[in-house]
């Protein structure tokens, strides 16, 4: 295992010394020490490099991961793994707003709450958050998972495209166009399947399916006098 | 852009720590607001019957000494005074009011920045590691403070138009984000009898929490009553005589972090603003939900 310490070398040097990596290198374990809230930590990685953050971070770290398993050991500020490609990010706190931001594959795991706006726009990321999150989450989300253990603030998952929702607790508000579904033994399978990647033990019988009515995004002829 | 910091000491034992601990929390806020900065620090209470002004000239001449010597005269009180920088810190037993008017009258150049019993208010234009300097930031004791560093938007960057901009006895207000219903609130607000000194939006907050606190509202009805008429994206720290609240618009796009522990709690736009804390790696980090008021202290 390396370390790298970010007081020291800056998240230039640290992001710059994880990009430099050849491929099939045998230093795959890093931590990075002494995170101090910077933004942009350990982003744009794409090897399958295990990294792990030792404290808070700042802004959009772990963005744009391909392959790499990034731990944070503390809270994430706004839009961590936005846009992941693939790999996964695992926040043990809370995680602020934005939270895998068009992220189109990987796992992002947040064992806290996420704030507002979580999987906005998703395009095919999983995500799955311990506890609550806040309001306008999966907004105009199109493709993936996002799995909530406890409640989801208001409107979640206005303007909702294919991306699949799981609450286990209360909802506050639908937004326009995301309807209850039935949860299907195929959705029940890949709602355990999500749990255990992510390591939380809920139980798949207690969460509800919300998914898209399909009325918003395809032409009504009804409607044409709108345009 | 701009941020904005609070730090409320929970443990009493920290108070001489106060500026050493906040002047790197206003000083990392930099990137998002270079423009103009600062701060408002709660401490040395004077007395029931005194009154602390914390008063501001755009005139280095300015003799502050012969401005007490001949306020005590015409007011038959009591007033001392010290300098900070281009801002002076009076306390008097006189009425707040006259001492008001008596200024507007007779020394008009001279800008109340703030008022109260702990509260001292210093702003000024240029780096906030220059505005800390200049105001002694990181020797000051006190129980809590709150800043700001700007980045204008709406406004001219001026001494007058930085935060905190005061909003009643011990009360002030710093702001990031825009109103878009200001001038409809100021013009409102004008009819009341309520003063502005810029075209600066957050005045135009301060000056509607003042309204409705000088109606007979607490702190917690005015930031409600707040939430419903003041139109934009804002989160508002807001400093009173024993702690602070802090508010976020309902959509709460404009960023803002809290972390608590036993000894201190503390608001940030950007965490990197609180990271150096002692004990914030083991805080409750977290984000404040929108349309909800947090508060620490007393807020009457």
């Amino acid at each position: 295992m390396a370390e790298l310490d970010l007081k020291e070398i800056g998240v230039r040097g640290v992001n710059s010394a994880l990009h430099a990596l050849p491929e099939g290198t045998n230093d795959q374990d890093w931590e990075i020490n002494n995170p101090m809230g910077l933004h942009a930590i350990a982003c744009g990685l794409d090897a399958p490099l295990k990294v792990k953050i030792n404290g808070h971070a700042g802004f959009y770290c772990g963005g744009m991961n391909q392959q790499a398993k990034i731990t944070i050991q503390g809270h994430a500020g706004v839009g961590v793994a936005e846009n992941m490609m693939s790999g996964s990010v695992c926040v043990t706190g809370n995680a602020s707003e934005s939270a895998g931001a068009t992220a189109h594959g990987g796992l992002l795991v947040i064992k806290g709450d996420a704030s507002s706006r979580c999987g906005i726009s998703m395009k095919g990321v999983d995500i799955v958050v311990g506890g609550s999150v806040g309001h306008m989450s999966a907004f105009m989300a199109q493709l993936g998972h996002l799995v909530v253990c406890g409640d989801a603030g208001d409107a979640l998952g206005d303007s909702i495209y294919e991306a699949v929702l799981f609450v286990r607790g209360k909802v506050a508000s639908l937004g326009a166009d995301c309807i209850e579904k039935t949860m299907r033994p195929e959705h029940k399978t890949k709602l355990t399947e999500l749990l255990t990647a992510a390591g939380i033990d809920a139980d798949p019988s207690e969460f509800v399916r919300y998914g898209s009515a399909r009325n918003l995004y395809n032409f009504d002829i009804d409607n044409l006098d709108e345009y | 852009m701009c941020g904005i910091v609070g730090l409320y000491l929970k443990n009493t034992d920290m108070q001489s720590k106060l500026g050493a601990l906040f002047a790197p929390m206003l000083i990392a806020m930099t990137d998002r607001g270079p423009d103009s900065a600062g701060f408002a620090i709660y401490r040395n209470p004077v007395g029931e019957n005194e009154t602390k002004f914390t008063l501001a000239s755009d005139d280095a001449k300015t003799d502050w000494e012969s401005l007490a010597s001949e306020l005590e005269k015409k007011l038959a009180c009591a007033a001392r005074i010290d300098l900070h920088g281009d801002h002076a810190v009076m306390v008097t037993e006189s009425d707040p009011q006259a001492v008001q008017n008596w200024l507007a009258e007779f020394r008009p150049t001279i800008r109340i920045v703030g008022s109260g019993r702990a509260i001292e208010i210093f702003k000024q234009t240029g780096l906030p590691k220059d505005v800390a300097e200049q105001f002694k930031l990181a020797t000051a004791h006190g129980s809590h403070a709150i800043g700001h560093t700007r980045m204008a938007t709406e406004s001219a960057v001026t001494t007058e138009g930085s935060h905190p901009f005061a909003t009643g006895l011990d009360l002030c207000l710093v702001h990031n984000g825009s109103l878009s219903n200001h001038n409809w609130v100021r013009r409102e607000l004008e009819r009341e009898g309520i003063m502005f000194q810029t075209e600066n939006d957050t005045e135009v907050a301060a000056g509607y929490l003042t309204s409705k606190l000088r109606q007979g509202a607490s702190l917690h009805e005015a930031l409600d009553a707040g939430l419903k008429e003041l139109d934009g994206f804002y989160t508002f720290c807001v400093g009173t005589a024993d702690g602070f609240a802090v508010v976020r618009d309902p959509f709460a796009c404009k960023h803002a972090v809290l972390a608590e522990t036993d000894d201190w709690v503390a608001m940030a736009t950007e965490y990197r603003a609180i990271a150096h804390l002692p004990g914030a790696d083991t805080a409750r980090i977290w984000e404040p939900e929108p349309h909800k008021i947090y508060t620490w202290g007393s807020v009457h």
